[in-house]
C-alpha cells in the first residue's frame, strides 16, 4: 500500500534566517541552544510519517509539540524549511501558485479549531464554499451544500447564522463544508477541542460514521489521548517538534518506547481503550468457557465474566479462530507497563 | 559689532564671511539699531541664542530666515507651472462634477428634491425615525430660507465624501495588504490630519484660479479622505486570522478573498470611516467658502467679515443640523451592516 501523504525529512525553523539554522538542527543542537545561540525557534525536527489512504492518522502531542505547525505544512500553509511533502507521490514544495490553489481546492479540506466560519454567510452559504470558489454553478452548490449539510444533521439550518448555532453546530458545518469540498484527505486541526466532552464523543462518532463510508485520508490532530485512540488507525505522538513514537495505537499503549509516552498512556482508562485482539494469545487449551469477537474492548470482558479472572476464551475474529484469552493475562495488561529498554 | 564675530574670527572664516558683504540685505534688527539707536540691546542681553538672523549679522555669508521662506516661495514657483500643466488636466472631472452637481441641487426645485433626498434617505437607513426628522430639518431650512445654501453644502459634501470613499478604499485596501505601504503612507495621512487646514490652502490658490471649483474640492478631499483610509486598513487587519486561514486553506484566490471575506468582515469599520469622512468634509466647508465655495459656509464668513451676529449663528447652527442628519444616516447604515450578520 503506498502512501496518500508522505513527510520525509521535514524541518521547520522560524526566524528570519531559518534555511541556515538546518545543518545546526540536523548536526544534533537542540531547542533551547538554538535560541539563545541563533535566536530561532525549532518548530518541527526530521519528521518521517506516512499516511496511508482510507486511514485516520492521529497527531497528538501537548501544547507547543508543533502538532498545529505540522499539519498546517500539509497543503503549506506554513513552509517548511526544509524536507518533502508528497501528495500521491507529487512534491507539494514544487507546486507553482496554480498548482498548490488547485490542490487546496480539489485534493485537501481542512476543518478548524475555532470553526473559521464566515460570519457574514448562511450556513448554506458557508457550507457550498468549496465549490462556489470552484466556480460550479448555483444549483450545483446548493444540491451539494444541502446534502451534506444533513448528512452531518444540520437539516432545517440552512438559512441561519453561524452565530446563531451552539459551537458542536458550527464545528458540524465546518465538517459540511470540508466534505462538500469532496476531497480525498481532510486535515482536522484540534477540530473537536472547543467542544464540550458530551458533544465532543457525539461528533467522535459522526467522523467514524462517515469514516466508515467515505474513506477518506484523515489527519486528526489533538491533544487528548483518548481522543486519539478511539480516532486513530496510525497514531504519531509528537514532543517538541519531534516524532517520539508512532504506530498502530493498541501497540503504543502497550510498549510505549519513552517515559514520555508512558507518563502519558498512564492516565488513561486502558479497559476501554484496550481490545481482546491485543492481549490473547496463541491457541494452547482445549476447553473453552465460550467464545469472542477480537475486538471487543476489555471492559466488555470483565463485565462478561463478572469479575471472574478463572475463565478461558476462545477468540474469533469475522467467524475465524485467532487466540485465545486468559482472563489473567487481561488483568496484567491492565497494568500500565515500563518504557521498553529502560530499567524502573 | 554682532554677538558671534569672535567665532568666526576663532575658526578663520573672517575672510570666508566678508565676501560681497557690501551688498548683503539688512535683516530686520540692523534696520531697527540704525534708525532707533537701539544697537545696545546685543550687548545688554549678553549671549542672544545663535539664530540664522543672529549669525547673520557676524557673518554675511549665512542666510537669514527670511531666505527660508523665502527660498520656499522660489521653489514652490519655479516648479509651478510644471505641476499645473500635469495636476490641472487630472483635477479637471473635479470641478465638472462640483459645477454638475450644485447644478441639479440648486435647478431641482424643491418638491422633487426633498423627497429624493427622502427617498435615499429611507434606502440607506430603513428607519422610519431617521427619515421623518431629516424631513424636518430639510422643510426647517426651507421655512426660514437657508433651503439653497443648505442645498449647496449638501451637494459639495456628496461630490467630495463620494469620491474620498472612492479613492480611499483602495488606497486602503493596498496599505493593509503590505507593511511598507503602511509605513509610507501613515505619516502622509498624519500630515493631512495636523496641518492646519488653510495651510493647505495656499499652495493650492498658487496652483489653480480661485473661481475654480475644484480648489476648495481638493482641499476637502484632502482632509476628509484620512478616515476612510485608515479605517478600512484597520478593517482588513482586524479580519479575524482564522477566517483568513480557512479562505487560504480553501485556496480561495487574492480577489476572492478580498471580496468574499476581507471587505464584507472590514464592512463596518469602512463604514464608520465614511461617517467620518462625511463630518470631515462638512468641517472644511466653512472653510473652503474662503476660496469661493458656496453654501452656508459663506454666511459664517460674512458673519464674522461684517460681525452679523444674527446671520452667521444662524448658519453656523445650519451646518449643525445637515451634520447631525448626516450622521444619523450614515450610523443607520452601518448599524444595519452590523445587525445584518449577528442576529436578525
Amino acid at each position: 500500500m503506498t502512501a496518500k501523504v508522505s513527510l520525509r525529512g521535514l524541518y521547520k525553523i522560524f526566524g528570519p534566517d531559518d534555511t541556515a539554522m538546518v545543518p545546526h538542527v540536523q548536526a544534533g543542537m537542540d531547542k533551547t541552544t538554538l535560541l539563545e545561540k541563533h535566536k530561532h525557534v525549532l518548530g518541527l525536527r526530521d519528521i518521517n510519517v506516512d499516511m496511508q489512504p482510507g486511514e485516520i492518522t492521529v497527531i497528538m502531542g501537548l501544547s507547543g509539540s508543533g502538532k498545529s505547525t505540522l499539519i498546517r505544512h500539509l497543503n503549506r500553509l506554513i513552509d517548511p524549511s526544509a524536507g518533502e511533502i508528497l501528495v500521491d507521490g507529487q512534491d507539494v514544495m514544487k507546486m507553482g501558485q496554480a498548482a498548490l490553489r488547485d490542490l487546496r481546492q480539489k485534493q485537501m479540506s481542512m476543518v478548524f479549531q475555532k470553526f473559521a466560519l464566515l460570519p457574514h454567510k448562511t450556513v448554506l452559504e458557508n457550507a457550498q464554499l468549496p465549490l462556489s470558489v470552484q466556480g460550479a454553478d448555483k444549483a450545483t452548490c446548493d444540491a451539494e451544500g444541502r446534502k451534506w449539510l444533513a448528512r452531518v444533521g444540520l437539516e432545517g439550518f440552512e438559512d441561519r447564522y453561524p452565530a446563531q448555532l451552539s459551537g458542536g453546530m458550527q464545528q458540524r458545518v465546518g465538517i459540511a463544508r470540508a466534505l462538500t469540498a469532496n476531497t480525498d484527505i481532510m486535515l482536522m486541526d484540534e477540530a473537536f477541542s472547543a467542544l464540550d466532552p458530551l458533544i465532543r464523543t457525539d461528533m467522535q462518532n459522526l467522523l467514524l460514521e462517515l469514516q466508515k463510508e467515505l474513506h477518506k485520508t484523515i489527519v486528526f490532530i489533538t491533544h487528548d489521548l483518548d481522543e486519539a485512540l478511539k480516532l486513530a488507525d496510525h497514531l504519531v505522538i509528537l514532543k517538541d517538534g519531534a516524532v517520539v513514537q508512532q504506530g498502530e495505537p493498541q501497540g503504543i499503549l502497550l510498549a510505549p518506547s519513552d517515559p514520555y509516552i508512558e507518563d502519558f498512556v498512564s492516565d488513561i482508562n486502558r479497559a476501554r481503550v484496550l481490545r481482546v485482539r491485543s492481549v490473547m494469545g496463541p491457541v494452547s487449551d482445549e476447553s473453552f468457557d465460550g467464545e469472542v469477537d477480537a475486538s471487543r474492548n476489555l471492559e466488555d470482558m470483565i463485565a462478561l465474566t463478572g469479575g471472574d479472572t478463572n475463565h478461558i476464551y476462545r477468540v474469533t475474529d469475522g467467524g475465524e479462530v485467532v487466540g485465545q484469552l486468559d482472563m489473567k493475562d487481561l488483568v496484567k495488561a491492565l497494568v500500565p507497563r515500563p518504557a521498553t529498554g529502560l530499567d524502573r | 559689532m554682532a554677538a558671534y564675530d569672535g567665532v568666526f574670527d576663532g575658526l578663520g572664516l573672517r575672510d570666508w564671511c566678508d565676501v560681497g558683504k557690501e551688498d548683503a540685505p539688512m535683516s530686520m534688527a540692523q534696520l531697527l539699531a540704525q534708525s532707533g539707536g537701539g544697537g545696545a540691546v546685543a550687548e545688554e542681553g549678553g549671549l542672544p541664542f545663535p539664530s540664522l538672523d543672529v549669525l547673520h549679522e557676524a557673518c554675511g555669508r549665512i542666510g537669514q530666515t527670511r531666505d527660508l521662506t523665502a527660498g520656499i516661495e522660489r521653489g514652490f514657483l519655479s516648479i509651478r507651472s510644471e505641476l499645473k500643466f500635469v495636476l490641472d488636466p487630472i483635477t479637471q472631472p473635479l470641478s465638472w462634477m462640483l459645477d454638475g452637481t450644485l447644478w441639479v441641487f440648486q435647478s431641482a426645485p424643491w418638491w422633487v428634491m426633498i423627497p429624493a433626498l427622502l427617498l435615499i434617505t429611507w434606502l440607506v437607513s430603513r428607519s422610519k425615525s431617521v427619515t421623518a426628522f431629516v424631513a424636518l430639518v430639510l422643510l426647517f431650512f426651507g421655512f426660514i430660507d437657508h433651503y439653497e445654501v443648505a442645498m449647496q453644502t449638501l451637494a459639495i459634501v456628496f461630490v467630495c465624501t463620494g469620491l474620498s470613499v472612492l479613492l480611499g478604499v483602495p488606497i486602503g485596501i493596498g496599505m493593509s495588504k503590505s507593511d511598507t505601504a503602511q509605513r509610507t503612507i501613515v505619516p502622509i495621512l498624519d500630515l493631512l490630519q495636523t496641518l492646519p487646514t488653510f495651510v493647505y490652502l495656499i499652495p493650492l490658490i498658487f496652483l489653480f484660479s480661485v473661481t475654480e471649483s475644484k480648489l476648495y474640492g481638493i482641499a476637502i478631499i484632502l482632509y476628509a479622505i484620512v478616515p476612510v483610509i485608515r479605517l478600512t486598513d484597520l478593517g482588513i487587519r482586524l479580519v479575524d486570522k482564522d477566517v483568513i486561514e480557512a479562505a487560504n486553506a480553501f485556496g480561495l484566490t487574492a480577489w476572492q478573498k478580498l471580496s468574499r471575506v476581507e471587505l464584507p468582515l472590514a464592512l463596518p469599520n469602512i463604514m464608520a470611516g465614511v461617517n467620518q469622512t462625511i463630518m470631515m468634509s462638512l468641517a472644511m466647508v466653512v472653510i473652503a467658502s474662503l476660496v469661493s465655495a458656496p453654501g452656508l459656509g459663506v454666511l459664517v464668513l460674512r458673519g464674522i467679515r461684517n460681525l452679523e451676529l444674527g446671520v452667521g449663528i444662524v448658519a453656523g447652527l445650519g451646518i449643525v443640523l445637515l451634520a447631525v442628519i448626516l450622521d444619523r444616516v450614515s450610523k443607520a447604515a452601518l448599524a444595519r451592516v452590523d445587525t445584518g450578520r449577528k442576529e436578525r
